[in-house]
């Protein structure tokens, strides 16, 4: 425990103390949810494009299975949690904040959990090129598991603008109620370790600071002990206590917490020489790599006054809610509202039967004495609280003007987007202003149109392009008529009206000529033949024709 | 005195070359006000504002002809965005114009579609495809809903459909204006039980 002290040389302004919560669902071993009878997997469950799909309906699928493959870069591939039968890709409801329902493949298990032939496992991760090694994390669909679901093996892969000199692992779970990170750092040391062993050799960095908050000194304990075992190949990994305040846990915080860095805005920490991964996804990439397992099971927190025995389990993606809490002993009498996520930073969902995904890290079922409903919001006082616990340094209470005037340019120009949502500004105000939501509005909105805009652009390209070629139809006619017309003067003139007088006139006697005939031998007989005019032009037709 | 004006004079001459000088120079193709109002109006080329698409009633508000409160489509955010632009008031969009609507893509039905061409005709931004007596079909990403293939159609197989909301273009909705404060609430209650229409 040396080196696991409180470390608080550095710390971001504002934050909050909150009641933590930890001990409901620490105080049982993890707990391996049974496999349920149906699986419901969102194509869309990372950052990115949608994957594409590589499995039929009605087709019978092993554990591990590739059901969908990346597709584009930033992407992430889909594997079957289990073994079973696709039944269905459909639109289901899914854990997002709007509550809308977006496509799902459907896996009725059948029970035997059959695993599929797994790509072979890497033993010496040392002997592997970086390259190879990314693939894998690629092939194995791991993205961050800390909640915002961005591509691994993307992250892993930094645009070489700047040297990266750090890898932080984020245990900093500090968000109240959630215990995953903290069960796996306890339970999952060894692999983490190893996890973090393969992503410092493929990112070639020597520094290793993992970031733990100081209320979870068993998983200090856990990751020292872990730590000692490798000995000499795991040098230059520290543990690192930070201090208990939310949300040191944020990526741009906890960097702040263990470097005394900023990460600049609208920058990535790969801008300043560090990649912070969640310990989660340290344990996914050890796990792909020497076993060649993809991603399909993550620890998830299930807690809240409103379950029977709450505790962290270790989830098939893809299990209904409803079965998860059926493991924790249901609900109580008391269950009164569904979050997914955190208090601070999770969102309600309006039924249990929607699947968990990779990002998800916490069922909170709670009272409305935990969770508060939402007051009516009364006039900004301006005594300017939120600006006091602002972690990103940004100003609530300008943004909230603006974003409620509607006036995006002024709510960018206060920069917005390093808004990390945490929910502190908010939990403060005194008039209980939902400001979070007034920045989500603002931040939906501005994408929004800048979607609008981009169409606008095609648009206006399409328009100008169809003018273009419209103007372009009427010159060629134009000029080809022109020709037309000119070669039709040129033959007229070859042929002068004198030729055709001549033809006529040489028909007109021919017909007399028959008539005549005619007459001497039947004088009755009527006058059937037009003349033969009709004949003696089609052999001057035929003569311009040839 | 004579010193004084050939001074003045010399000194009008260089700059009235300066100024020719930097006319042919630094001279600015196009309209650049024109160029900017372009750019805020939203594309659909619909004529909804009764000028014949997006790039004439931008000419026309640039050359004062135009109010900028024309263009359906845009909405008020459009009018919000050209007055902040033109630095004016903004004032609430005209209804001889039209009303705002939410987005929405054409669609033709491809059962009764005869193949007339007459809607590819219309479209402004070819974003129909077909060809003469074949089925028509429109391509979704490029269709604007200006509605310009609607009134053409012989047989009416086109239809409006409203773009469907999913989880990547779904919006956070603003959030309930905040409650009066409750001395003002009550006040206003009691004013109008007081008040002898309200009786």
């Amino acid at each position: 425990m040396s080196l696991a002290r409180s470390f608080s040389q550095w710390r971001f302004n504002g934050g909050l103390l909150l009641d933590t919560h930890l001990a409901e669902s620490t105080q049982q071993p993890v707990l391996h949810s049974t496999l349920p009878e149906w699986l419901i997997l969102p194509l869309q469950q990372h950052i990115g494009t949608a994957p594409k799909i590589d499995v039929e309906i009605g087709q019978t699928v092993r554990k591990g299975q590739l059901l969908a493959h990346a597709d584009g870069y930033i992407s992430a591939a889909l594997h079957a949690p289990s073994s079973g039968v696709i039944t269905a890709l459909e639109e289901r409801p899914i854990a997002h904040p709007s509550g809308l329902s977006a496509l799902c493949l459907i896996l009725h298990t059948d029970g035997r959990d059959e695993w599929d032939a797994l790509p072979p496992p890497i033993a010496d991760y040392k002997t592997a090129d970086p390259l190879t090694l990314r693939q894998r994390i690629r092939q194995a669909g791991i993205v961050g598991l800390g909640g915002a679901a961005f591509p691994t093996s993307v992250k892993l892969n930094p645009v070489p603008t700047t040297p990266i000199q750090l890898l932080i692992l984020n245990g900093a779970e500090c968000e109240p109620y959630i215990t995953c990170d903290d069960m796996l750092m306890c339970e999952r040391a060894h692999d983490l370790i190893g996890g973090v062993l393969i992503m410092r050799y493929m990112l070639s960095v020597e520094e290793v600071i993992i970031g733990v908050e100081d209320n979870k000194p068993e998983a200090c304990a856990a990751l020292e002990a872990a730590l000692e075992k490798f000995g000499a190949e795991a040098g230059g990994i520290a543990v690192r206590q930070v201090p208990t305040i939310y949300p040191t846990g944020g990526e741009k915080q906890l960097i702040r917490v263990l470097t005394g860095q900023e990460v600049p805005s609208n920058g990535l920490p790969a801008d300043i020489g560090v990649i912070c991964q969640n310990v989660g996804t340290a344990v996914a990439v050890y796990e792909a790599v020497t076993q060649g397992r993809p991603l399909i099971s993550r620890y998830i927190t299930v807690t809240g006054s409103g379950i029977q025995q709450p505790r962290v389990m270790e989830a098939l993606i893809g299990t209904p809610i409803s079965e998860l809490v059926h493991q924790c002993g249901g609900y109580t009498e008391a269950a009164q509202r569904l979050i997914v996520g955190g208090p601070m930073m999770g969102f309600a969902v309006p039924s249990d039967e929607v699947p968990i995904v990779k990002g998800a890290n916490c069922i909170l079922v709670a009272t409305t004495a935990e969770l508060a409903p939402p007051v009516p919001a009364m006039p900004c006082i301006r005594c300017g609280a939120c600006a006091d616990v602002c972690p990103a340094d940004l100003l609530p209470q300008q943004l909230y003007w603006h974003a409620k005037t509607k006036d995006f340019d002024k709510v960018a120009d206060y920069h917005l987007f390093d808004c990390i949502e945490c929910g502190c500004c908010a939990a403060v105000c005194p008039s209980h202003i939902p400001l979070v939501q007034y920045y989500r509005f603002a931040k939906t909105e501005i994408w929004a149109r800048e979607r609008e805009r981009q169409q606008a652009d095609l648009a206006r390209q399409r328009h100008e392009f169809r003018l273009e070629r419209l103007e372009r139809d009427k010159r060629e006619k134009e000029t080809k008529l022109r020709k037309r017309k000119e070669a039709l003067q040129q033959k007229s003139a070859e042929k002068t009206d004198d030729t055709k007088k001549e033809v006529i006139e040489a028909a007109v006697k021919r017909a007399k000529a028959k008539k005549a005939s005619q007459k001497t031998a039947d004088p009755v007989a009527p006058v059937s033949d037009p003349v033969g005019i009709a004949e003696s032009l089609d052999s001057v037709s035929q003569d311009r024709d040839a | 005195m004579l010193t004084a004006i050939i001074a003045l004079s010399a000194l009008a001459g260089i700059f009235g070359l300066l100024l020719g000088f930097a006319a042919v120079q630094f001279r600015v193709e196009g309209d650049p006000v024109a160029d900017q109002i372009d750019a805020l109006l939203p594309q659909t080329q619909c004529g909804q504002c009764s000028y014949p698409g997006c790039r004439p009633y931008a000419e026309a508000i640039a050359a004062g002809e135009a109010e900028i409160n024309q263009c359906p489509p845009g909405g008020e955010a459009g009018v919000r965005a050209l007055a902040e632009l033109l630095g004016r008031e903004p004032i609430p969009l005209n209804a001889e114009n039209g009303v705002e609507k939410p987005k929405a893509l054409a669609v033709i039905d491809e059962a009764t579609c005869i193949g007339c061409t007459l809607c590819i005709q219309a479209c402004p931004v070819d974003a129909i495809l077909g060809a003469p007596k074949l089925m028509h079909t429109i391509i979704a990403q490029e269709c604007t809903g200006c509605e310009l293939c609607i009134p053409p159609c012989p047989v009416d197989c086109i239809s409006m459909v409203p773009v469907k909301e999913t989880v990547e273009n779904w919006k956070w909705p603003y959030p309930d204006a905040p409650a009066p404060l409750a001395a003002t609430a009550e006040r206003v209650e009691s004013e109008q039980s007081s008040s002898p229409v309200a009786a």
